[in-house]
């Protein structure tokens, strides 16, 4: 078993095996992480006939069409490949039964009988942007993005602001209680949200949050992992930045949003992507939530669009792509930052 | 293009928190400059009151009354019927002969699928690591490779894979194209859990190839340049090296991996729905669909059945906790 490549750190300076196997895993890994999206996008963009199509073609095509004298509508343009008329490439005017009348573009006054198992249709290139913009026009889109955007902002806010006001509390103050106050918040890392879903369920409806984004915003706030992080920053700060700005009379809230503040932004950075990460992919407690489709998330509308019966997998899939691509535009950007965030504090 | 956002920003920053001033500095008169730490923790103490501590509360008092009621004063007091009703069980290695047979399925499809997913992800997340590891071209756009589908929604994550394996989807396409026979790969249940756990492992891989990139790249090369004169082999230096110093990092890798793997819910959800049958039914489904999918909801035994899922989550966080701590710990062996 050649399990060599796995422990070579450094280059050898000439293509050996373990390379070959390296790069191997490395491209069939960008196969199967990237392929499957690349097709879901490749999708979003072929009309719903052309979805139906087994097996699939891997590029959006759609019929061509052209514009033939004498007749009205545009026709649709089919090549032959058996029979009388073999070879050419031919327009037709209908269909009766297992025969079609079609006509030579070139030529249109001649009407020519062709049978239907003997022709297959032209097809170019196109992009179906109709699921797109069907998505604003009929399903709503612009809502459920809204309400996905607002609860994803205002928590965002929310979220940084308590976190850092407690974690500075923690992390500047000396006072009785401190420290049980610090156990107890990292303790509630133990209680996940998704064992507790009943009982939050019912503060949140005697609150009567049922049904608004409120709803999902409040109960997930007041991260146990916003308040560790930021604390454990804060800490590195010097004390002796907030006592030298206390010596001119700043108030305590001064130093706190004048001086700790500033100076955490790289944990709070850390924090807003984590909190927009979730804040837009939750999908649970939306889920039990919020119940009339005009409070639904854009994950809560996609969920009840691909459960219909009569799913059209066009939209569908239009929608899965316009729902990955902010988050994927942020990674692009942010890409180094998010990394290493995450491997820096070994949180999701 | 970004400074006058970034000065706008600011701005709505400065006159935001400028507001608060006068409020906060009468508060402090009140407080003195010590005690209005107490003031700052407010705010997300009364939030992790509401919604954690009393529902952690309440979570007992729902488990032991019952009727679809949600209001605690309408619901009659039932002592431990719930969890009597919840693990009465002839054979627990038999859900059929079980008085809530999707519960025990529902275990069973769980312990199933948190041991090969976590053990097959910890597998691939090693190699994958090992392999990020090396002096490659590209890496960090490598490294992207394997991480951007943990930044994908559960509910996109499903439907990107529901389209693959649909059965007339681009897989059976592949496979009829190729001779091979084709499956309806989400309807025949032993496929069906396959691919539960292939697409959670496809989906959360990344996230534990960065926390074991991480630890390999805290391995000081110098260890691995004396084994290199002592003319140590690969695979030795890898079991004898690698590993061993990988280990604090591996631990918590399965922690964590184990924690979430026993919450599993939303791809599944959204994939298979627990089906067919209930060949894919999680844990967590199955509480879902108790106490807020199914009329009439049975609040009791969802909140009996969160309080064992929440035993078994306890202990893997004190495990979590003991095997964090030894790798502090161990940091100065």
């Amino acid at each position: 078993m050649s399990l060599g490549f796995l422990t070579r750190t450094r280059g050898r300076g000439r293509f050996d095996i373990t390379d070959w196997l390296t790069w191997i895993y490395l491209f069939t890994a960008i196969f199967l992480m990237f392929g499957p999206v690349l097709w879901v996008v490749l999708s979003s963009f072929k009309t719903e006939a052309a979805l139906q199509e087994y097996p699939p073609t891997l590029l959006p095509l759609a019929p061509i069409t052209v514009s033939v004298e004498g007749y009205e509508e545009p026709l649709q343009l089919f090549r032959v490949i058996a029979g009388e008329h073999e070879g050419k490439v031919l327009a037709q005017v209908r269909r009766i039964g297992l025969m079609s009348q079609m006509v030579d573009p070139a030529n249109p006054a001649e009407k020519l009988q062709v049978n239907i198992n003997d022709r297959v249709p032209e097809r170019e290139f196109a992009l179906a942007l109709e699921n797109y913009t069907a998505l604003f026009d009929r399903f709503n889109f612009g809502l459920y993005f809204w309400n996905s955007a607002f609860i994803t902002v205002v928590a965002t806010i929310i979220t940084v602001l308590f976190n850092s006001m407690a974690a500075f509390a923690l992390s500047k103050y000396q006072f009785r209680g401190r420290t049980i106050v610090f156990v107890l918040i990292i303790a509630t890392l133990m209680i996940p949200p998704t064992i507790n879903l009943i009982p939050i369920y019912l503060v949140v409806a005697e609150l009567g949050l049922v049904n608004s984004p409120w709803g999902v915003i409040w109960p997930a706030v007041a991260t146990p992992t916003g308040v560790f992080l930021l604390r454990q920053y804060m800490l590195t700060i010097p004390d002796d930045l907030l006592d030298a700005a206390r010596m001119d009379h700043a108030s305590e809230w001064k130093v706190y949003w004048r001086i700790v503040l500033p100076l955490s932004a790289p944990a709070l950075a850390v924090l807003v992507i984590f909190s927009v990460m979730w804040r837009w992919n939750e999908f649970l407690w939306p889920l039990i939530v919020l119940s009339r489709s005009e409070n639904f998330t854009l994950q809560l509308a996609l969920n009840s669009f691909q459960g219909e019966l009569q799913t059209a997998w066009s939209n569908l899939l239009a929608m899965t792509i316009l729902t990955l691509l902010p988050i994927t535009l942020v990674f692009a950007v942010l890409q180094k930052y998010v990394t290493t965030g995450i491997a820096s504090s070994g949180v999701k | 293009m970004f400074a006058p956002i970034a000065e706008a920003a600011g701005w709505i920053y400065r006159a935001v928190f400028n507001l608060l001033e006068w409020p906060m500095l009468a508060i402090q008169r009140l407080t003195g400059p010590q005690r209005i730490a107490w003031v700052f923790l407010l705010p997300n103490l009364v939030i992790f009151g509401a919604f954690t501590f009393l529902p952690i509360i309440l979570s007992f008092f729902y488990a032991t009354t019952g009727s679809d009621n949600i209001l605690l004063a309408d619901r009659p007091y039932v002592g431990f019927q719930n969890f009597s009703v919840l693990l009465n069980c002839e054979n627990y290695l038999d859900p059929n002969s079980c008085q809530r047979d999707l519960f025990w399925r529902a275990i069973h499809n769980t312990g199933w699928f948190v041991v090969l997913q976590v053990g097959f992800m910890i597998l691939f997340s090693l190699i994958t690591a090992l392999v990020l590891n090396q002096n490659i071209p590209f890496r960090g756009f490598f490294r992207s490779v394997f991480f951007y589908p943990v930044l994908l929604s559960p509910v996109v994550v499903a439907l990107i894979w529901k389209w693959v394996l649909q059965r007339f989807g681009v897989l059976n396409a592949a496979l009829e194209g190729s001779g091979l026979p084709t499956v309806n790969w989400l309807l025949e249940a032993d496929w069906a859990f396959f691919w539960i756990i292939f697409v959670s492992i496809w989906a959360h891989m990344g996230f534990y190839v960065l926390i074991l990139l991480a630890g390999l790249q805290s391995i000081p090369s110098d260890v691995y340049e004396a084994a290199e004169m002592d003319g140590a082999s690969k695979w030795r230096t890898f079991s004898r090296i690698t590993l061993p110093l990988l280990m604090p990092t591996m631990a918590v890798v399965v922690v964590l991996s184990l924690i979430r793997a026993v919450q599993a819910f939303d791809e599944i959800f959204v994939l298979t729905g627990g089906g067919p049958g209930s060949a894919t039914l999680l844990v967590l489904q199955f509480i879902y669909e108790t106490g807020f999918a199914v009329q009439p909801r049975i609040y009791g035994i969802a909140a009996a059945a969160s309080i064992l899922m929440a035993v078994v989550l306890l202990v893997l966080t004190l495990l979590q906790l003991r095997v964090t701590r030894n790798q502090a710990e161990g940091g100065s062996t």
